[in-house]
């Protein structure tokens, strides 16, 4: 079936299964950020914002994204970068597999709540797995993320 | 994974219930736990031109549209207004942020989980079903019901009570090992009891607020338990007494 939809900005038209997910249309059309860590709709590997909406991409059937906007990493380069920047720093990154999903989600986070407390970082963060569990230097490089962008300053990483 | 011939979104309730009044028929919800099922379906109802993601408050109740996520749920303000924060504090432990930005009430509520904190939640807050063709049930009866081929509109959620849940996970985001959902208010404290780990049920009704441990050991001693991957009978039957003081503080305002 075609599918129409906005992803990152760009209108696209995709022949699709109808019983393809939204994962299985991003990483054909090769969105490669997006990853599949689980298959148990688990691990948050797979999140891309709909609608502005952080969503897990493996659970949503393609054809419900007919005329709506779906957002990966890769149309948010700047931001991916300024985070990024300060999960290297904190030493965050180890295995990498699954940072574009935590970093889609603390991107949903940061406009949701800029402020957020530690415990609300934890809270909102928890359907994001790390196999590597670099848990604290994730905490730490998403305070100072968040930090600069409730203050509304230049983020550095 | 779940496979379709055909993908019908919906454009009115009535034609939602008759395509799925054939078996070869599913509805599609926030298809969380649809997709691994491993479901072979001619065709996949979508219920989300319909308008049902909304919650609207009248007088005396919520209407929660079926297709209302759990997120939606958990940070509605009215919702927590009426409810001191119960939704916001069940549903917070559930997955993660994204899952229940797709996870719908109407698909844990058809569904019948046994693990689900959602439906422990509405029983104890006296909540009914407004099905397409039936019209209103009871939460509590339909509860029990198996599986039938009519569709979930909204679920009505009475104003009056106030509810307090309580669960224990062996780790966060994790199933609950048992769930204990406490509400006060006209006609006493009502306690449900859910992951036992079957469907969760009414476990008491009318027991006054002053109810104190003693009236929990004595509950939990008979009450319909069992073991599966995430605990025994006999460790479910453990903590049930506390898991029940903690939710019953919680609906009375008790620290």
């Amino acid at each position: 079936m075609n599918i129409c939809f906005t992803l990152n900005g760009q209108r696209v038209q995709v022949d699709a299964a109808v019983d393809d997910s939204l994962y299985a249309v991003l990483r054909a059309l090769n969105m490669t950020s997006v990853k599949c860590g689980c298959e148990t709709t688990n691990c948050g590997l797979c999140t891309v914002h709909l609608d502005g909406r952080a969503v897990l991409s493996c659970a949503v059937p393609a054809p419900r994204v007919e005329g709506r906007s779906v957002m990966t990493l890769e149309g948010l380069q700047k931001e991916a970068r300024e985070l990024g920047g300060c999960l290297a720093d904190e030493g965050a990154e180890q295995c990498g597999f699954c940072a574009p999903g935590l970093m889609m989600n603390v991107l949903a986070l940061a406009r949701e709540n800029p402020r957020a407390t530690d415990e609300e970082i934890d809270a909102y963060l928890a359907g994001n797995l790390c196999r590597c569990s670099g848990y604290m230097s994730q905490r730490r490089a998403i305070r100072r993320y968040l930090d600069a962008v409730a203050a509304g300053e230049e983020v550095r990483g | 994974m779940a496979t379709y011939q055909n993908y019908i979104v919906a454009q009115s309730l009535e034609e939602a219930w008759t395509l799925n009044q054939k078996r070869s028929a599913v509805i599609v919800a926030g298809n969380m736990w649809l997709r691994m099922c491993g479901l072979r379906k001619q065709t996949a109802i979508d219920l989300s031109a319909l308008g049902l993601d909304r919650i609207e408050e009248t007088e005396d109740a919520f209407v929660i549209g079926a297709m209302t996520t759990l997120r939606q749920l958990e940070t509605d303000a009215a919702l927590s207004s009426a409810f001191g924060g119960a939704f916001a504090h069940a549903l917070a432990p559930i997955v993660g942020t994204q899952f229940r930005n797709s996870a719908t009430i109407g698909g844990s509520v058809y569904s019948r989980f046994g693990f689900s904190d959602v439906s422990a939640l509405l029983l104890a807050l006296d909540a009914s079903v407004v099905l397409a063709h039936r019209g209103p049930v009871p939460l509590s009866q339909y509860q029990q019901e198996a599986w039938d081929r009519d569709v979930i509109a909204q679920i009505r959620v009475p104003k009056g009570r106030r509810a307090h849940v309580e669960s224990v996970r062996l780790n966060a985001t994790d199933f609950p090992v048992l769930v204990c959902a406490a509400s006060v208010g006209d006609g006493g404290m009502r306690l449900v009891m859910g992951a036992r780990p079957a469907r969760a049920m009414i476990v008491a009704d009318g027991l006054p607020e002053s109810a104190r441990l003693e009236t929990f050991e004595a509950l939990a001693r008979s009450l319909p338990l069992g073991s599966n991957l995430r605990g025994s009978e006999a460790y479910r039957r453990k903590i049930a007494p506390a898991l029940m003081l903690r939710a019953a503080d919680g609906a009375c305002g008790r620290d």
